[in-house]
């Protein structure tokens, strides 16, 4: 049996920074496993720039971005595998992967860091009514097909779903040539950021139809049509508003579902709210050893924020190795969310694990204007900070002090909520 | 006079934002935004609007199966020229080794700014 | 000259060509669609029906209760996935007990061995996530679950393997008899047969109407379902129906063979044969019906909703035999449910037919046993890293929701009838079947599809026909 003290699953963003994270921290028995033929996890078919704002000070593009932590783990020679798939961890953290040199062969590590990202809401899963033609794709597979085999994947477009995704394919396939009829919205508003309205709708004059979504899909081989109806609140379809859009192909954004089919199986408790496991303030999950961070965790807008993230991620698994992989005692503390927020990560915290200013991220579930965000140590308001716009499209974040939690030494509850005033 | 509307995108609030435009085109006043980017966003993108372009282009001899290889304009071209640069990639093909930085078109669609790679192809 | 020619490709068609070429005969199944099974056999509950419910003395019961009984011996023979798992019918409420009841005696009457009615606690113990409402159920422990699309390929291959052409991409559009043998008229040529074996499923009472004066008449009826991610593969444990209707079985919740839930069919009639798209009505229809029988049908994890259509005769009834008026035409028309259970059956039959009318001697070098795709899962862990050593290819995983390799791909792709198109791909494999729908998987099948076949990806359809996958390269039209 091969052994690592840190295993890393998916060498994408986050799996990178939390690569480098922990061999800065000490520990250099580290392998990373990817299931692609290169490093850099998505940001390889994010051709567009926008990346790298916060972490880097400069606006990259997506396979920029990836070769700045490709080259700091080729420095650091932390090793790693390409082409090949993790297909179970055991609760033991004894890996089972395949690929073509090796076959089958397994690894028992002393820390875990789940990092395997997300994957795309297919139509199935919408259940979309009509044919099931060739031509419907997700967002994401048809920027792959552009972006990394160089074909187009139709000519006369309709998008359904104005996240990021799907904004940034409208741009895409408008400059290699296709027409992108409508992007339609099932929410009354956009869950994509505002610079890709502007910069991949306005620019071309697409027009976005928010409360919309597409009732039927017309062509036994190959797409012929849409219909596409106005949503009334309870987003059902209304009747008679129905209208019809001739095109070649319909493009899928229309959510992102954390993968975490790996962590299931080794029995990680998930959180039905992200899809993702619930962690600790050390980004640990319900077993001890076994970290999670990025996308796998909960859907990041941006990558920035997925590297800060693993980079904790990473230093953590470092330290449960230096620590001799003794979990020790906890006191768990639950953060419970009110009037807003959906959730936090992390779910829980232990006081005494927290070292310097913790980091709390969560999404709110609706536009919410002129509101507050804030954090009640048990009775006391300890954060309360205006915030003129939260969107469920832009993850929030607030910084929980040392003070505070020194400030309160017999802490039994955490709340984060929104508040009027 | 005219009163042309946008939607500032230098942060995620999107201030709605009002500039009332002279008949020769000069800005006259900018309304609506809560900080001064709003202001410096608005008068660029009325009279300069720019804009950073990302395609691909087939790359050859790759080891790796690769056949494309993404590029970007280095700094940000008119908002006009678009298209042209698009045009301007037609039929290119680039041979390895590739670096980030490598220039696939010089002075693309005449714009004085170079398209450069933005990846590492061996 | 063919002795025989089977018009359809489907579970029907090709279990008479499997039966079929049991004997030295020049035998031929045309068909329209780029593969077999792309008709109403890749669209169905995937059922072995236990056969309680078709009409005492029909042909439909006759040929269920046959077809049950040979499928294990099919399923081994031919390496398909199938399970006896049970099936429920389900009271829900006193006032139906006489149904069900009547339900029990018409099974008995239809020789349907093992079947009882049991009572709410028997039931509770049997199906935890039964509906609390229910009183009662017909158990009828010989219904099983199959993979129609394995049973469907097993049975081509096998036919294609002992001297069975096909052809494919080839609909025909007209048929007359010349004295005492066929004419079949195809886009690509005629083609001359002593014996028509008509297998076209909705299409098949066009091609009965072209030759006999006694017309029958099929009517499209559209069947939606769901199908729920592997997650809930443990809801349901038996297959678990309503009480039947005017239209049919009703719907049911079942697990499949390969450990998803399905839950359908609704019963729509429609008046065009190639009419499978589904329909909002449909789909909420069949949602609401389902969670009658259960509690908390947990529809949320449906990874894929789609649709076939039942060969349904005015009649109700299978139409098998020579056409009396057109000798030498042999009708499988009507085939509906139970349509699929009732192939291996029906392939005697025609195949004791045709044998007797044409003479037949038996082919002495038929072989009955086939292998399907290897399913590495199945091996040891010694067999499984002897094959990655021996067959790399194995080790490179494609489809990462169901486990499928490249070896698989390679081995559906290269066999009899081998595999020219994703949906050929995933009917073969299963790659594609998962939760993310082949959103990963479809670029690299397109990649070893292009490359084990010889053509550039801008030929790779999704289905055959025209359903392109891709439309040309970037830039192209600039």
């Amino acid at each position: 049996m091969i052994n690592y003290d840190i295993v890393i699953i998916g060498g994408g963003p986050a799996g990178l920074a939390a690569a480098v994270s922990a061999y800065d921290s000490g520990v250099h028995s580290i392998l990373i496993l990817e299931r692609d033929k290169e490093l850099g996890g998505i940001l390889g078919q994010c051709i567009h720039n926008g990346f790298g704002l916060h972490t880097f000070k400069e606006e990259l593009t997506g396979p920029e971005y990836a070769q700045r932590y490709i080259d700091q783990v080729l420095e650091r020679k932390i090793e790693y595998k390409l082409r090949s798939m993790v297909l179970e961890i055991s609760p033991e953290k004894v890996i089972t992967a395949i690929n073509r040199e090796d076959g089958l062969f397994e690894i028992q590590a002393g820390a875990i860091v789940l990092t395997m990202g997300c994957r795309e809401r297919s139509r199935g899963a919408l259940n979309i009514p009509g044919f099931r033609p060739a031509g419907v794709y997700t967002a994401g597979t048809a920027q792959r097909l552009v972006n990394l085999e160089g074909y187009m994947p139709g000519r006369e477009v309709v998008i359904l779903g104005s996240g990021d995704i799907g904004l940034i394919m409208a741009r895409r396939m408008t400059l290699e040539g296709a027409k992108v009829k409508v992007v339609a919205e099932l929410l009354p508003y956009s869950g994509g950021l505002k610079r890709n309205i502007v910069q991949c709708l306005n620019d071309f004059d697409i027009p976005l139809k928010l409360s919309h979504t597409v009732v039927d899909i017309e062509g036994n081989e190959r797409v012929e049509g849409v219909t596409i109806a106005e949503v009334d609140e309870k987003l059902k379809p209304i009747p008679g508003t129905e209208e019809h859009y001739t095109c070649d192909t319909l493009l899928l954004s229309c959510g992102l579902i954390p993968e975490n089919e790996l962590s299931r199986g080794m029995g990680v408790r998930i959180n039905p709210v992200t899809s993702g496991p619930y962690v600790n303030e050390s980004l640990e999950t319900s077993i001890p050893g076994v970290f999670a961070a990025g996308n796998v965790l909960h859907v990041h807008d941006l990558v920035d924020f997925v590297s800060e993230e693993a980079a904790a991620a990473g230093k953590n698994a470092a330290a449960f190795v230096k620590s001799g992989m003794a979990e020790g005692e906890r006191h768990e503390i639950s953060l419970s969310v009110e009037d807003g927020p959906r959730y936090t990560v992390p779910s829980t915290i232990d006081p005494a694990k927290v070292e310097g200013n913790l980091t709390v991220r969560f999404r709110v579930g609706k536009v919410i204007r002129n509101h507050f965000v804030c954090v009640y140590f048990d009775q006391d308001r300890v954060i309360h900070i205006k915030r003129p716009i939260m969107a469920p499209g832009e993850m929030e974040e607030v910084l929980l002090k040392k003070k505070f939690f020194d400030d309160h030494p017999k802490l039994a509850k955490i709340t984060v909520r929104v508040e009027e005033a | 006079m005219d009163k042309k509307n946008l939607i500032c995108i230098g942060c995620p609030l999107g201030c709605p934002l009002q500039v009332t435009v002279s008949d020769t085109g000069e800005i006259i006043k900018v309304e609506g935004n809560t900080c001064p980017r709003g202001d410096a966003y608005a008068r660029k993108e009325l009279t300069n609007p720019t804009r950073i372009v990302t395609s691909t282009v087939r790359v050859l001899g790759s080891k790796n199966g690769y056949v494309t290889v993404s590029c970007k304009t280095k700094t940000d071209v008119p908002k006009g020229k678009i298209f042209e640069v698009i045009k301007d990639l037609r039929g290119i093909s680039v041979s390895v080794p590739i670096h980030i930085g490598d220039v696939i078109k010089a002075n693309v669609a005449g714009t004085g700014i170079d398209m450069v790679a933005t990846k590492e192809i061996s | 000259m063919y002795d025989i020619v089977i018009i359809g490709a489907g579970v029907t068609g090709c279990s008479v060509a499997r039966e079929l070429s049991r004997y030295n005969a020049k035998i031929c199944v045309v068909e329209k669609e780029e593969d077999v099974c792309c008709g109403t056999s890749k669209a169905n509950s995937a059922i072995v029906h236990a056969g309680f419910d078709a009409a005492a003395g029909s042909l439909m019961a006759k040929l269920n209760l046959i077809g049950n009984l040979m499928m294990n011996d099919l399923a081994e023979e031919l390496d398909i996935p199938y399970r006896q798992n049970g099936s429920l019918v389900v009271c829900l409420s006193e006032e139906d007990r006489p149904n069900l009841v009547k339900l029990y005696e018409n099974g008995l009457k239809n020789g349907v061995e093992q079947l009882r009615i049991i009572e709410k606690e028997e039931l509770q113990a049997l199906e935890p996530n039964i509906s609390p409402d229910a009183v009662a159920a017909l158990y009828a422990p010989t219904g099983g679950i199959i993979c129609p699309f394995t049973l469907t390929i097993a049975l081509a291959e096998n036919a294609n393997t002992n001297g069975v052409e096909f052809k494919f991409d080839t609909k025909v559009t007209g048929l007359h008899s010349v004295k005492d043998y066929w004419v079949i008229e195809t886009p690509n040529g005629s083609i001359e047969t002593k014996c028509v074996v008509n297998a076209a499923g909705v299409y098949s009472d066009v091609f009965h109407n072209m030759v006999s004066a006694k017309k029958i008449h099929i009517t499209p009826r559209r069947g939606d379902y769901c199908l729920l991610d592997k997650n809930t593969g443990n809801f349901a444990k038996q297959t678990i129906f309503p009480l039947p209707g005017k239209f049919g079985k009703g719907v049911l919740v079942s697990p499949t063979i390969h450990g998803n839930t399905i839950v359908g069919p609704t019963a729509i009639d429609v008046d065009n044969k190639g009419g499978t798209n589904t329909a909002a009505e449909g789909l909420n229809d069949l949602i609401e019906k389902a969670g009658s029988t259960v509690k908390d049908l947990p529809i949320r994890q449906v990874i894929t909703s789609f649709a076939g259509l039942r060969a349904h005769e005015d009649h109700h009834e299978f139409i098998i035999g020579e056409v009396e008026d057109a000798p030498g035409f042999i009708d499988c028309a009507g085939i509906e449910s139970p349509g699929l259970t009732s192939a291996p059956a029906i392939g005697k039959m025609v195949g004791d037919l045709l044998k007797d009318k044409l003479s037949l001697s038996p082919n002495p070098n038929f072989n009955g046993t086939r292998k399907g795709v290897l399913d590495p899962k199945t091996l040891s862990k010694e067999e499984y890293a002897k094959l990655l050593k021996e067959k790399p290819a194995y080790g490179n995983i494609i489809c990462r929701c169901e486990g499928i390799s490249e070896g698989e791909l390679l081995d559906a792709i290269h066999r009899p009838l081998g595999a020219k198109n994703l949906d050929g791909i995933k009917r073969r494999t299963r790659a594609g079947t998962g939760r993310c729908q082949a959103g990963f998987c479809t670029p690299r099948q397109m990649e070893i599809l292009s490359r084990e076949l010889g053509v550039d990806q801008s030929e790779l359809t999704k289905c055959g026909g025209k359903s392109k996958l891709i439309v040309g390269t970037t830039k192209d039209r600039i």
